[in-house]
């Protein structure tokens, strides 16, 4: 983070300034939300401590002490999860669906954001814009059911129109090939809109007269795009890219658990994440150690993830880089 | 040369400016084949993003018959209200709901909005002496968290806050990406001059934050009121992991549970039916549908109002923290 250097204005260089009363004001004025920090984000830092832990609640104790008095047990709980059978199948799928999601989400939204910019009027743009925006106001709750309206395999459109057309009903939710596409349009479908406004919202902040000097030199639409816009809102796409690539192993939980109706057992294969897998886990036996340990591995990789991608884009372009 | 002829003269530069401006811009266009082809791509895509919703709310309005004979049709052979009046029958179900839901989104914002922006105004004050160390408390979490495990053990078995009404607003109430919005607001935006004369009038900074920032910084209050909104009025997830009381199911809360059992709406049968009877007369396949359309509705009716905040408030954060 980038700290801001102090303003001298004119004043020759002090010394650092004693506490002072707006000092304390501050802190008091700061205290409540840091109070919510500790407990909501820096006590279940602490409390990570579980995975290292083989956690049995003490009968007739609390929580806690039960915490505190429980065996450590080193690095067991990781075994558990990085030896299970299903952690391959989990890492491609988490990966992957988030590539093909950062892909789709930042080719489509800038194209069709260059694109709109183009129309001649401006209240159709409007008017696009705010349809196109709608579905991002959605939960994913409300989204599954319209997933649902169509894919029922026998009152949804999708199978009413194949059979209309002669074809044979096809069981949506037991059919693993379908998904990986349904799922990326989807995701695709949910966040097109909300993406395309914010990068027009940089392309419309564009200097003017660096597209009539363009003109004036014979610069083609095309050329326009690849030489004025795209690097214009350069800084936009690689902030939202490494914001993406912190996320990587985490999945949007509510696509692939209500899209798909809580991942039925025929969808295991193609819609478990970590995060599914996480749920399910916090839902069943298993021992709160072990899905503790599974989160740890989850947040210890974004965590990697995000500064390596933000130390290798600095290298590149210092400018850029968010950290 | 007198003063109304110099306006005219300055009138005149002005109309030519503009229309070398729109000469050019018109020279810069895209040819009307093209204009129209995009026309039609856009419309396209709107059609694709709003047409679920015309199909919900035509299946909700089905009728449980034609349902069955023809599958869900964009077009019903026969119309019915029976979903709308089941749920009007059980009212007492779906307002409690609302009320839960109302309550929780108000609260949530309030509090999350006050949390956020006090701050975000700390955190913009550059002579204060801890701002590097609360700069790093808020972006820590950004980049690491304890996940939903910890947090699960946290929230449910530390503070005991499962099945309480706190266990949907606290989690949810303050972010690290609104407080950097917030942050870069009141810096860009509030002077410090106007900060320090009330300092001299001998204002705290509870004062301060409270009669000068607050006034002049609606905007950003606004957007991220409307974040915390909507993200408590669609938050299903935090009534997943906490809750299990049914009289703390909010709206999203019971549309979800209904996906897997519809049993938890049908609670009060009318005279004469016992509740297994009421429970098999009910349009299942509608009332779905239908209680989908009442969370949509209001969603739909009002974004369009709110939409400029939202996006005022993602370009505001767009700005390196």
């Amino acid at each position: 983070m980038n700290q801001d250097k102090p303003k001298t204005l004119g004043q020759p260089k002090r010394k650092r300034k004693r506490w002072s009363r707006d000092d304390t004001e501050l802190t008091l004025l700061g205290l409540p939300t840091t109070i919510w920090f500790v407990v909501f984000c820096y006590l279940p830092m602490f409390g990570l401590i579980i995975s290292f832990k083989d956690f049995r609640l003490a009968p007739g104790k609390g929580f806690l002490t039960s915490l505190l008095q429980s065996e450590w047990c080193g690095f067991k709980n990781f075994q558990f999860f990085l030896t299970n059978n299903t952690f391959g199948m989990l890492l491609r799928n988490t990966l992957l669906y988030n590539l093909v999601f950062i892909v789709l989400n930042l080719v489509i939204p800038v194209t069709l954001a260059i694109i709109i910019n183009q129309l001649y009027s401006k209240f159709a743009s409007k008017c696009y814009q705010t349809m196109m925006f709608f579905p991002y106001f959605m939960s994913w709750v409300v989204v599954s059911y319209f997933v649902y309206a169509f894919l029922n395999p026998d009152k949804g459109m999708a199978n009413n129109i194949i059979q209309a057309l002669g074809g044979e009903k096809v069981m949506w939710y037991s059919a693993p090939a379908y998904w990986p596409f349904i799922l990326a349009f989807m995701s695709t479908w949910k966040s097109m809109g909300y993406n395309m406004v914010v990068y027009l919202a940089g392309i419309t902040g564009i200097d003017s007269t660096l597209y009539e000097a363009a003109l004036l030199d014979g610069a083609s639409k095309w050329q326009q795009a690849k030489y004025i816009t795209i690097p214009s809102i350069k800084p936009m796409i690689i902030m939202m890219f490494i914001l993406n690539i912190g996320k990587i192993f985490y999945s949007d939980f509510g696509l692939f658990y209500q899209v798909t109706q809580g991942v039925p057992n025929s969808l295991y294969n193609v819609a478990s994440t970590f995060d599914t897998f996480i749920f399910q886990a916090l839902r069943s036996q298993v021992s709160i150690g072990q899905t503790a340990a599974a989160g740890l591995f989850q947040a210890a990789c974004c965590c990697a993830t995000v500064l390596i991608t933000n130390f290798i884009v600095s290298k590149i372009d210092e400018d850029n880089a968010i950290i | 040369m007198n003063i109304s002829e110099k306006k005219q003269l300055r009138k005149a530069q002005k109309a030519l400016d503009k229309q070398e401006a729109q000469a050019a811009s018109r020279l810069n266009r895209i040819k009307p084949v093209t204009n129209a082809l995009f026309n039609v791509l856009f419309a396209l895509l709107s059609f694709v993003c709003l047409f679920p919703v015309f199909y919900v709310v035509m299946i909700s309005i089905s009728s449980e018959e034609s349902i069955r004979l023809n599958g869900y049709a964009l077009w019903p052979e026969k119309f019915s209200t029976t979903a709308y009046q089941f749920l009007w029958n059980e009212r007492a179900t779906i307002s409690h709901a609302l009320l839960v839901s109302i309550v929780v989104t108000v609260i949530g914002t309030v509090l999350g909005v006050l949390l956020t922006t006090s701050m975000g105004y700390v955190l913009s004050r550059r002579q204060y002496r801890l701002r590097g160390f609360f700069n790093w408390v808020v972006f820590i979490p950004m980049i690491f968290n304890g996940g939903m495990v910890a947090n699960y053990v946290v929230v449910a078995n530390l503070l005991h806050l499962n099945d309480t009404l706190w266990c949907l607003i606290l989690p949810l109430a303050v972010s690290s990406f609104n407080i950097i919005i917030s942050k870069t607001f009141f810096r860009t935006t509030i002077p410090d001059s106007i900060v320090e004369s009330a300092k001299i009038d001998g204002a705290t900074q509870f004062t301060i934050f409270r009669r000068v920032v607050v006034p002049i910084s609606k905007p950003v209050f606004a957007t991220i009121a409307l974040f915390l909104t909507f993200g408590y009025w669609n938050d299903w997830f935090q009534s997943s992991l906490y809750v299990s009381k049914s009289n703390l199911l909010s709206l999203q809360a019971l549309l979800n549970n209904m996906m897997q059992n519809l049993d938890y709406i049908a609670k009060n049968p009318s005279a004469g039916l016992s509740l297994q009877q009421y429970r098999n007369s009910m349009p299942s396949e509608s009332v779905r549908m239908a209680i989908a359309v009442v969370i949509v509705i209001p969603i739909a009716c009002a974004y369009p109002f709110f939409q400029k905040y939202f996006i005022s408030g993602l370009t505001v954060g767009a700005v390196k923290g």
